[in-house]
């Protein structure tokens, strides 16, 4: 059936959809590709003083990274996002396990109340815990009469509330890839791998645990770098005392003005995506990320 | 399978509680007749009646309505356009474009708005309303993309064939085959993007200026200078609206399994 809709269509046929692709062609030229690749060109130029950039070549911005104080935090950084990974997976794993085992009906629920808070402001959010983590405030209340605290933590502005901050912001992340994954199971096998009697945990991590981990997988690199940009966290949860390597981004962008060197420091967690991204595609052999969207 | 034990339940649950209990607290205090989310001092409405004469507030609720419709509408043309016409139009660029432009959901916010700043003083395009629509239209346009091409991969291809066969031409059975099939994505992909417009901080955080604040970015600075429960009504007004958006979208998407 030559010319059908599906099939190839014949050549003057061709103008109407060429000028559907238009639109997203241009799109993605301005206003991904260009954008990058200017960033990228950016991170090798040289600071003009006060505001914009002089046009000469210089290795200087990725040399600065290697800077003791820009290193640390880089590193720290990347600490907390290994902590904060972590902590996703054991939260977020067996959430979307066990949702994807639930009768539909209470699936559906389940997926509804959990992308309700996603699309509320995370600032929103971030407020609750601010409210939680108050000095005096819900959880030092809450512990003292419980006797467990003499005195009240405090917690508010300290490292392991940017930490519960960007678990919780970050988990949703991680239950949506792993259900995707865990949804197409095909609990048969696990019942056969019982059958031939298999314990229930040989059966999870022979059967289960492998044929969902591209979902596990997708939402490390869904949660890994973004925990490393999302400065407004720290800041929020964390006042001056966490510091991320998007907050060293945004002040070098908006207060000292270094545009270089804000772009040498997005090209590597750029390059660190990336690689995480090819890493995702080699070892499980999919090519999209599992639960995106 | 079943769960045999009631444990994976009860942890599903549990969870579940954590993840409201911040939005619970905060919708709680904006009744709060006293100024501290820490005491309670009986039952008030004065803070949403306070809300609702501060200008500037208003102001941001206009920017923010604008910005995320427009974003919504331009990534639901571009993205469903594009959707279509790369099933039935196989470029070479294809695959490369698809990658590119489902980028922006996938690397940090942070980098996002550093490239959209840099990029945009370069071509001189001034920071304000335009500058935000078309960053925000960036990101929103993968979310409608992806959906609307997710869909028409999942769609029969028979009853296309079937309207052609029985003389409807090309032109006539998209509108009364495929596009009613594809309405449902296009809707709950634009209703993500404009939830997704709506609760950006970072990029817009770079790309306003002093006329186009939005929600986010006046709750952002409140709640590093000092809240008051103004903006806990604030951000119980929002939740409200998102609970409504998600109400609708979740019914939307049921309607997927009516499948002609």
């Amino acid at each position: 059936m030559k010319g059908t809709a599906a099939g190839r269509p014949r050549r003057g046929k061709n103008l109407p959809l060429l000028l559907m692709l238009l639109p997203i062609y241009l799109t993605t030229l301005l206003l991904v590709a260009g954008p990058l690749v200017y960033m990228l060109l950016l991170s090798f130029l040289t600071r003009a003083e006060g505001w914009g950039v002089h046009y000469v070549f210089t290795l200087d911005n990725y040399l600065k990274i290697l800077q003791p104080v820009y290193l640390n935090t880089f590193v720290q950084s990347l600490k907390l996002a290994l902590l904060c990974t972590t902590l996703i997976a054991l939260i977020g794993y067996p959430f979307g396990y066990f949702m994807a085992k639930l009768p539909p009906k209470w699936r559906g629920l389940f997926s509804f109340l959990l992308i309700l808070p996603f699309w509320t402001s995370s600032l929103m959010r971030l407020y609750g815990w601010m409210i939680i983590f108050r000095a005096n405030g819900i959880l030092d209340k809450l512990l003292m009469a419980a006797s467990l605290t003499a005195e009240p933590l405090r917690l508010l502005y300290t490292y392991p509330a940017v930490a519960v901050g960007m678990v919780y912001v970050l988990t949703p992340f991680m239950i949506y890839s792993v259900y995707s994954s865990a949804e197409k199971l095909d609990w048969g096998l696990v019942e056969a791998a019982r059958d031939l009697g298999a314990t229930p945990l040989q059966a999870f991590f022979t059967i289960s645990f492998k044929l969902t981990l591209p979902g596990l997988l997708s939402g490390v690199v869904l949660t890994f770098i973004p925990s490393m940009g999302l400065f407004f966290i720290a800041d929020i949860l964390g006042g001056n005392k966490v510091v991320l390597v998007g907050s060293v981004i945004q002040e070098q962008l908006l207060k000292t003005r270094n545009w270089p060197f804000a772009a040498a420091l997005s090209v590597v967690l750029m390059l660190l995506t990336t690689l995480l991204i090819y890493l995702y595609r080699r070892i499980t052999k999919v090519r999209d990320l599992e639960g995106l969207i | 399978m079943k769960n045999r034990t009631p444990l994976p339940n009860l942890y599903l649950a549990l969870i579940t509680l954590i993840t409201y209990l911040p939005i619970f607290l905060v919708i709680v205090y904006s009744f709060n007749a006293g100024r501290l989310s820490s005491v309670w001092e009986g039952f008030s409405l004065h803070w949403y009646r306070d809300l609702l004469r501060d200008r500037s507030m208003l102001e941001a609720l206009r920017n923010s309505v604008i910005l995320a419709t427009a974003s919504s509408l331009c990534a639901g043309a571009v993205g469903t356009l594009g959707a279509v016409a790369m099933t039935r139009l196989h470029l070479r660029a294809n695959g490369l474009v698809e990658y590119l432009s489902t980028l922006p959901i996938m690397i940090p916010e942070i980098v996002l708005g550093m490239v959209f700043l840099s990029f945009f003083s370069l071509i001189g395009l001034p920071f304000g309303m335009t500058a935000l629509i078309a960053a925000h239209t960036s990101f929103c346009i993968p979310y409608v993309f992806m959906m609307v091409k997710a869909r028409l991969a999942g769609m029969d291809k028979s009853y296309v064939e079937a309207a052609r066969d029985l003389g409807a031409g090309e032109l006539r059975a998209f509108y009364d085959i495929t596009l009613p099939l594809m309405r449902p994505a296009i809707l709950s992909g634009m209703l993500l993007s404009f939830a997704m417009s709506l609760d950006d901080v970072v990029i817009s955080m770079f790309l306003s200026n002093v006329n186009t604040n939005t929600l986010p970015l006046k709750i952002y600075t409140q709640l590093r200078t000092g809240v008051t429960p103004k903006t806990n009504a604030l951000c119980a007004l929002m939740f409200g609206v998102t609970l409504l958006f998600g109400l609708f979208s979740f019914l939307i998407g049921r309607s997927k399994k009516y499948d002609l």
